[in-house]
């Protein structure tokens, strides 16, 4: 298949992909570190490479407004945030979902404050997981672009029509270059084909939208927001076929096993660490260590049946969790844990939480956790939630 | 500028028999209500409307009865001028024509929550008209008070008593506010003079960009009214100046009535159940805030 491959930036790959997707409006507000992205999407409204409309809004919270606002009309739109824009985001990430708007934006993953840090953790998306978006999480700016395409077709189908969100890592993939393939625009075209949605308002069919709803009926609506976020299921490995077929990539649909055949335990992870972990797997492997990495991409809808399935076939799962729900454990844990939970099946589990405001989760931190894994099982221990790089344990 | 010379004039005789607000759930002699219905028999049926959580949005929109009869949506309650933006660009880059985009929201949705966004329209230019109807409190949660609530006003959250007499603040001048964008057109209005606000509409219908509206609108329930007096009180409360009509356009400000001599300030305080505890002194003070507004208005804006 025919390449063309340039050195760019996971943002730069980021705003190739929106590009691509031809979106008729991107409203967006600049936070480090997404900024790059909102740059070079206005330089390519300058110079009329792209012909949607961009908006300068003054806050993040006008342009989530804004993109509902188009996407209400039957436009396609994008936006972009971060840490404290997402979180400033937040009303309108519910009523985005509930209003069944399929926006699609990045999120570059960073730390929340207090206290401040504009370093890359996962505590800003995961805090949000219940605002009713379709989230995915990338492990390299190939991906990034590439699910901004699938993004759309995704979020626009028209048995799912729900927002979604694509995850990567603030700095480790945003700032960091790489060589990656841009489709030919015709190509994307013929992948992704013109927005057409019911739920929009039109001089040929007025509608109010955004409407209240009673005691009688609400549960309807939520029931149908979660059947679509279900819908998405079958979706994402249909666009994911679609899309290998077509450009040669395919990204495995909800989870990515990696040398997980035979594997005794496996580390769970979202994001860029799990390139890291890739080449300790093969490290250990060569040591004749059976480990394996489960790659979660989608934390909404939850590849459940994904990792049960795993969960059968291994002695010990530890999860890596790049944020902490304070007072509990990881939310990624919490997620996974749940799954295993609904197995006939004793597996050791261990969550070892960190990579907090930039810390580095090093190949020497990765080969330390598949080693207690391998210890939990051999002395049948209980369950562990650790701060891995204080070597602490929380439930001591 | 835009040519407004050849706008048709659009007034009760002329002005269409349809409906495009109807089968609400408004209290009796609701203002708001009443500042959604002319302005949206000015604008058409090309028209897209955007309305905050507020009053207006939470009688008009039950599910599933809905009552706009041209396209309407209810925006998050500090995103309506950002929302409207949207739509206005979706529309723009969808080649749609001849279609106007209005926000109808209240005070507290404007001066208080909304503002930023507000100010961040304005700021682009978007192609909105946005209608602030101000009843001068937060009604639809029960009359608390709002940036836009006058002095002396009894509200929920500044109750009337031995030591504070209700509201101790001014209105914002929130008029100004807009106008200090250089917006290309900005006006204030009241229910109680419906042509001048007809025509104000009008006009903003046909300026191609950001304008804003700041219509006066009655609240019995809010203001402790008969119903039935709700454009006679807010046309009162024009004719003692406490609300003044004006225009700014092309960066100068215009009074639109400038009367010799006012009505009597008490006479249009007392008969509101929201003012009914202000003692004299109390009035004094509403009557001097006033004269300084008028006197500084006729000085720089004649």
């Amino acid at each position: 298949m025919k390449t063309n491959k340039i050195f760019i930036s996971g943002d730069e790959a980021v705003a190739q992909g929106v590009r691509l997707s031809r979106p008729h409006v991107i409203a967006a507000y600049p936070i480090t570190p997404q900024t790059i992205t909102v740059e070079r999407l206005s330089e390519m409204v300058e110079a009329g490479e792209m012909d949607g409309e961009y908006m300068h809004v003054e806050s993040e919270h006008s342009a989530i407004s804004a993109t509902m606002g188009a996407s209400a009309v039957g436009a396609r739109t994008f936006t972009a945030s971060s840490s404290q824009g997402l979180l400033y985001m937040a009303e309108g990430l519910h009523y985005c979902s509930g209003g069944r708007w399929p926006v699609v934006m990045m999120n570059a993953n960073r730390s929340v404050a207090l206290p401040w840090s504009i370093y890359g953790d996962h505590r800003d998306s995961l805090s949000l997981l219940d605002c009713g978006w379709i989230q995915v999480y990338v492990e390299d700016a190939q991906e990034a672009l590439d699910m901004i395409i699938q993004a759309y077709k995704i979020a626009e189908h028209k048995d799912v029509l729900t927002p979604m969100m694509v995850n990567l890592d603030g700095f480790i993939l945003t700032h960091t270059y790489e060589l990656v393939d841009i489709p030919e625009q015709k190509m994307v075209d013929e992948f992704l084909p013109a927005f057409e949605t019911p739920n929009k308002m039109s001089f040929e069919e007025p509608k109010n939208l955004g409407f209240s709803s009673k005691p009688d009926d609400n549960t309807e609506f939520k029931y149908q927001q979660n059947e679509a976020m279900f819908n998405a299921i079958d979706v994402i490995r249909d666009v994911d076929q679609e899309f290998a077929e077509k450009f040669g990539r395919k990204y495995h649909d909800m989870v990515e096993e990696y040398r997980c055949e035979d594997a005794e335990v496996v580390l769970v992870a979202l994001g860029s660490v799990c390139g890291t972990i890739r080449v300790v797997v093969d490290k250990m492997r060569a040591e004749g260590k059976k480990v394996g990495l489960l790659k979660i991409r989608y934390m909404r809808p939850f590849p459940e049946a994904e990792v049960k399935d795993l969960a059968r076939r291994v002695n010990a799962i530890g999860v890596i969790d790049k944020d902490i729900s304070f007072g509990y454990e990881g939310t990624v844990y919490t997620n996974v844990n749940s799954a295993i939970s609904k197995i006939d099946k004793y597996v050791y589990k261990s969550n070892f939480v960190g990579g907090l405001g930039g810390r580095d989760i090093t190949k020497a931190d990765i080969e330390e956790m598949f080693n207690k894994l391998f210890s939990g099982v051999e002395n049948k221990s209980e369950e562990k939630v650790e701060f891995f790089s204080l070597n602490v344990e929380t439930n001591d | 500028m835009t040519n407004l010379v050849d706008i048709p004039k659009v007034n009760a005789k002329n002005m269409t028999e349809k409906e495009f607000f109807y089968g609400h759930k408004a209290c009796a002699g609701c203002g708001g209500s009443v500042a959604v219905r002319l302005a949206l028999k000015v604008l058409g049926e090309r028209t897209y409307t955007a309305l905050p959580a507020g009053c207006m949005s939470a009688v008009g929109f039950i599910y599933p009865q809905m009552a706009f009869n041209t396209n309407a949506v209810i925006t998050t309650f500090p995103g309506s001028a950002s929302m409207a933006s949207g739509i206005a660009a979706g529309a723009k880059a969808l080649g749609q024509k001849d279609v106007k985009t209005v926000v109808f929201a209240g005070d507290g949705g404007t001066a208080d929550i909304g503002f930023q966004a507000l100010s961040g329209m304005i700021d682009r230019n978007d192609d909105v008209l946005y209608i602030c109807y101000d009843n001068e409190a937060y009604m639809n949660t029960g009359i608390q008070k709002s940036g836009l609530t006058p002095y002396g006003t009894k509200t929920t959250t500044t109750p009337a008593g031995k030591n504070i007499p209700g509201t101790v603040t001014h209105k914002k001048n929130l008029f100004e506010i807009i106008a200090a964008h250089d917006i290309a057109y900005a006006a204030t209005a009241s229910i109680g003079y419906p042509q001048d606000y007809l025509n104000k509409v009008n006009k903003a219908k046909h300026i191609k960009g950001a304008t804003f509206i700041h219509v006066y609108a009655s609240c019995p329930t809010g203001w402790g009214t008969p119903t039935e007096t709700s454009i006679e009180i807010a046309k009162d409360a024009v004719d003692c100046g406490l609300i003044f009509l004006a225009e700014f356009e092309d960066g100068e400000y215009k009074l639109n009535r400038n009367p010799k001599e006012f009505a009597p300030v008490k006479d249009y305080l007392k008969k509101q159940g929201r003012f009914k505890h202000m003692t004299d002194e109390d009035m004094d003070v509403v009557i001097e805030n006033r004269d300084r507004k008028w006197s500084r208005m006729r000085k720089q804006w004649l």
